[in-house]
């Protein structure tokens, strides 16, 4: 018989003690990436705790502290939220960029941190922006850096009976914006061959006082990229700038041969993406302080 | 037939939109597909399959499965007959099947079927698969055509030598066949060409991307009848392999179409049906069996790699006067490639008196290819159109005039034979012209590029029956199932020849006990020849309603003709009928609802096998922009045009057109089998065999052009398959008008095309 274990607990606190069953327990928020998975555990075994009745992890809250996008909020919800679109632009372009919409309409941001595809779309654009994951356990709460969240291809530093709650945005400082580009061979339903994503900061002159670079797919998790943000800091974003982080996007990949793609052609399309995603943050602040 | 193609007859319902019939069940969902099929006590069938792309199976131990609760049979090549290697009907050779069906000595790919089981879940049958033991002896295994021609190569087969060679070999290869096709001197003739070029060309291993996975459901009932739910392109196909494969008659055997979400070709031919009929008269339950999409990547379809070879000769005023081709396909592991349709395709639109093609058969450690749209012709397109296009640059001549300038027409003789009767390839290009995408601007980094299409079409074996209902509607009922609309186009021909509305006929797919023999949907033939036989049996009805009304009347049968929907008197009849006063038609709802009374039921039956299917050639025209930095290919615009002889429902002519360019297309740019070390397939599922989805595609424009077919009653010739020939070469020619650069290796992946790029700029 397919008995399935289902709990829908409406507090942090429930879910926690929720997933403290014995077998396979699992989060559930959309279920795009856990559905898959679950397939080759039997169903006995199985617990899935639904987290999407909380109603501090579906929520959305921007206002002058940040941001704080709860983990089960669908990256549909992220793509029609006007004011996120307007201040973290480049968040929504790695949400949106996350199946059909149909999947759109299940999948989450948070869902996609915790499933830590070396892959995945959202995570360098949270970077990018200087993101955290506020994480939920028995002990209490704690708080870490996106970047050190996702620990390898498919782990975290999630524990066993511990949630991702939200995730936890600075504000945006004057004349800054992000951008993420990926790459796929197809314009859709696909997985990025390399991701990019950027924050950069421009004073009134246009000279880059501060920026952010991040890759997904050319590592066993998605990294920030410091030599590329600090070929940028100081300049006008001039050619020699946009060059040297591209150079500093392709040395710092370090891709498998798949057949997603060759080590070479990841290593190239990582300079190619850091320069467009940087141009494209650019303009966005460039817009923001005229 | 008589040489009447309708081209002067006025139509009422040919060459409109109706809704399909079976339009409204399957958007809402109502449809049943092959795995919607359940019945009461069924078992589920899983397939064990190889792990090694090339393995001897040196034991087999079902025991343990067997023993696990739930299963309730376990089979293995031991239980279906064994059949002689000679075995063959046609191009089909039944040992082989039989091997491919189920592995016997031997697996030849990873995925190769070893066993099957039945049981009361999938669970339990997937558990039960891990129970069976297998021992192999692994052996080398080949994939790439290069190497299988090799004299070293790991050898498939160690009884295959290979054919249309004299004297026979004697030593085992895995070239399974050769054959040639020639005509005139290539030798002599070179010395007329100004200009030779030669080109290598290579194409990967693709799949159909059928949507809906193979299923079938048997049900084996204890007299021995057996019944199968299954969808396919041909369910009287599935009795008559199934009945071979398993030594039964096919009297034993009853298939029951189910709607089919996709074929392409891909489901031409049986996997699962033998393996659930066996499995059902082992247990004495119904038995289903259900691919997941991994096994249909590994198991089913593909279509081949190639290696082509071709050398045109053209005088200084494009005119080619030799060509030489060599074309190497992969046939998977059991010969059988497309190769010879292939080389009958590749140089059918020139009009040219010397050639010599080759073609050569190989196996490689990959499953056995399959049909797919054209089989053949696109890869061989690929290579002709590509070197044709480089001739008219150059020699700096228009493309379009130096295609016009070698086009075969009315009378020419095919390359692979036939002379040419009423064709529309100067059509086609003439309309290419006028099209306003032919000159409109391009912008940066863009690039136009077109090409031409060939397929012959087949006609082939088709039954239909039209009955005429009690209040003048009526039934269409055929054989072949409808992929593509061809319902709706049976419909509006029978509305046409009977003269009543058509949504007053209801067409039927009917199983293998109900309707005359139906040969597959496949080879774009439905609209075609199982249409030649619904106009025929339509025609048979009217013939017996102008009886019946002439037997009312009491006039001369010979006085009545049949105008919209009508028995109307003329001649001597009507100065009869209008003495008496009663000079009035009577509509075909009177004759019907009198039908009792005028000598019973009315219906009309007409079998046949179809010949004369008119050649489709079409043209297709592509924008490309290429990312100089990625390498990708973006289709920023698309126009087919294509000669449809006649479009009988022209929304399922331009929705052939469009199905058949997008597939093209995701063939040119990004699809291909990508196989590790061992032989096993590394992408076997949609998200890294990249299709292309709506997104990747622009509106694709649709032109038909109707030069009639004047084998067929209204004119009308095959539309299926001719849209995929045109895509790679048309997309090739685009790439290179954007950026110098040509491609003649596919796909024109990112990765591809920016390694190109790179060694064109001079970089490593």
């Amino acid at each position: 018989m397919r008995e399935i274990e289902y709990a829908a607990p409406t507090s942090v606190d429930d879910a926690i003690a929720a997933l403290a069953g014995a077998g396979v327990c699992r989060p559930f928020a959309g279920g795009t990436d856990l559905l898959v998975q679950m397939r080759s555990v039997p169903p006995s075994e199985q617990k899935w705790v639904d987290i999407k009745r909380i109603p501090e992890m579906t929520s959305i809250a921007l206002d002058a502290s940040g941001l704080r996008l709860g983990a089960a909020a669908s990256c549909w919800e992220v793509s029609q939220h006007k004011g996120l679109r307007e201040t973290f632009p480049g968040l929504v372009e790695a949400a949106e960029l996350i199946g059909s919409i149909q999947i759109q309409n299940r999948a989450t941001v948070g869902g996609n941190v915790c499933n830590a595809s070396p892959a995945a779309d959202t995570v360098p654009a949270l970077i990018a922006v200087g993101a955290d994951c506020v994480i939920a356990g028995p002990d209490g709460r704690r708080t870490v850096p996106v970047a050190e969240f996702v620990t390898g291809p498919g782990t975290t530093q999630l524990g066993d009976n511990e949630l991702l709650v939200e995730l936890v945005v600075p504000p945006v400082a004057a004349r800054t914006a992000d951008a993420y580009l990926r790459f796929s061979p197809r314009g859709e339903m696909d997985i990025a061959v390399v991701g990019a994503g950027v924050s950069v900061t421009l004073a009134s002159d246009g000279t880059c006082t501060a920026a952010r670079v991040a890759l997904g797919a050319v590592g066993p998790t998605a990294f920030g990229v410091p030599a590329a943000a600090d070929a940028l800091v100081g300049t006008s974003l001039d050619e020699t700038a946009l060059e040297r982080a591209a150079a500093a996007s392709r040395d710092a990949a370090n891709p498998i041969d798949d057949k997603r793609g060759t080590v070479t052609y990841r290593r190239t399309v990582a300079g190619v993406l850091t320069r467009r995603a940087v141009q494209l943050a650019a303009s966005r602040a460039t817009e923001r302080s005229s | 037939m008589s040489e009447s193609n309708g081209s002067d007859r006025k139509f009422k319902w040919v060459g409109t939109r109706p809704i399909r019939h079976d339009g409204v069940d399957k958007v809402t969902g109502r449809a049943n597909y092959g795995a919607d099929f359940d019945l009461p006590g069924m078992l589920h069938a899983c397939m064990l399959r190889s792990p090694h792309a090339h393995a001897r199976i040196l034991r087999i131990d079902t025991s343990k499965a067997l023993a696990l609760e739930g299963v309730k049979a376990v089979i293995t090549s031991d239980d279906i007959p064994e059949l002689a290697l000679t075995d063959a009907s046609g191009p089909t050779n039944f040992s082989d099947l039989s091997r491919n069906v189920l592995a016997r000595d031997k697996v030849l790919y990873h995925g190769h079927a070893v066993a099957a089981v039945a049981a009361t879940s999938t669970r339990i049958a997937q558990e039960a698969l891990a129970l069976i033991e297998v021992e192999y002896e692994p052996l080398p295994h080949v994939l790439d055509l290069r190497a299988a021609m090799a004299p070293d190569a790991p050898i498939l087969h160690d009884h295959m030598r290979t054919k249309g060679v004299d004297p026979t070999p004697d030593k085992a290869s895995n070239i399974a066949a050769k054959m040639e096709l020639s005509r005139g001197d290539v030798d002599q003739a070179r010395a007329y060409a100004d200009i030779i070029i030669e080109r290598e060309f290579e194409t990967a291993t693709v799949h159909q991307g059928d949507i809906e996975p193979h299923a079938c459901v048997a049900q084996t009932n204890e007299d021995g009848q057996t019944t199968v739910w299954a969808s396919s392109q041909g369910h009287f196909m599935i009795r008559a392999y199934s009945a071979r494969l398993l030594q039964l008659d096919i009297s034993q055997i009853k298939v029951i179409p189910m709607e089919i979400g996709g074929g392409f070709g891909g489901k031409t031919t049986v996997y699962l049906e033998p393996i659930a009929i066996v499995l059902s008269r082992k247990t004495g339950r119904p038995v289903k069996a259900v691919m997941t999409r991994d096994e249909v990547f590994r198991a089913t379809g593909p279509a081949p790699a190639t290696l082509i070879n071709v050398k045109f000769g053209a005088n200084r005023d494009g005119k080619v006067v030799a060509a030489k081709c060599k074309l190497v396909y992969e046939a998977g592991a059991f010969p059988g490639s497309p190769v010879t349709a292939g080389a009958m395709c590749i140089l059918a639109p020139f009009d040219l008196d010397h050639f010599l093609i080759e073609g050569y058969d190989v196996v490689v450690n990959k499953p056995k290819t399959a049909a797919y749209r054209a089989p053949g012709a696109p890869p061989a397109a690929f290579a002709a159109e590509t070197v044709i296009d480089e001739i008219a640059h150059e020699l700096e001549i228009d493309p379009l005039d130096l295609r016009r300038n070698n086009a075969v027409s009315k009378g020419s003789q095919a390359a692979y034979g036939p002379k040419f009767s009423d064709i529309g390839l100067l059509e086609t290009l003439d309309a290419l012209r006028a099209h306003p995408h032919y000159s409109a601007p391009l912008g940066e980094n863009q690039g136009r590029g077109f090409a031409v299409g060939f397929w012959f079409n087949a006609g082939m074996q088709s039954s239909a029956e039209v009955k005429l209902n009690e209040d003048g509607t009526a039934i269409v009922i055929e054989g072949c199932p409808d992929i593509g609309g061809s319902r709706a186009s049976m419909a509006i021909m029978a509305a046409e020849e009977l003269g009543i509305d058509v949504y007053k006929v209801r067409p039927v797919v009917a199983d293998t006990e109900t309707v005359g023999i139906n040969d597959t949907t496949g080879g774009s033939r439905v609209t075609f020849a199982t249409g030649m036989a619904v106009i025929e049996a339509s025609q048979e009805v009217v013939k017996q309603c102008c009886q019946r009304a002439a037997s009312v009347w009491d006039i001369d049968p010979t006085d009545v003709i049949w105008q919209d929907g009508c028995a109307v008197a003329t001649g001597d009849g009507a100065k009869k009928l209008e003495k008496e006063d009663k000079l009035v038609p009577m509509p075909i709802a009177e004759i019907a609802a009198g039908a009792a009374r005028t000598g019973g039921p009315i219906t009309g039956k007409a079998s046949l096998n179809a010949r004369g299917a008119g050649p489709a050639f079409a043209v297709h025209l592509v924008d490309v922009e290429v990312d100089r930095d990625t390498g990708k290919v973006e289709i920023v615009r698309y126009t087919t045009i294509q000669d449809a002889g006649r479009a009988i429902h022209p929304a399922y002519v331009e929705g052939q057109m469009q199905g058949g360019a997008a597939q093209g297309i995701g063939w040119a740019l990004n699809e291909e089998y990508v196989y590790d070390a061992d032989g096993v397939l590394a992408n076997p599922g949609f998200l890294d065999y990249r299709m292309p989805v709506a997104l990747d595609l622009p509106m694709i424009d649709t032109v038909i052009v109707e030069v009639p077919n004047p084998r067929h009653p209204y004119g009308v010739r095959g539309v299926g398959e001719v849209p995929i020939v045109p895509p790679i070469p048309a997309i090739a020619n685009a790439i290179h008008d954007a950026i110098g650069i040509r491609m003649r290796k596919l796909p024109m992946s990112p990765p591809n095309v920016l390694a190109e790029l790179v060694r064109a700029s001079g970089g490593a």
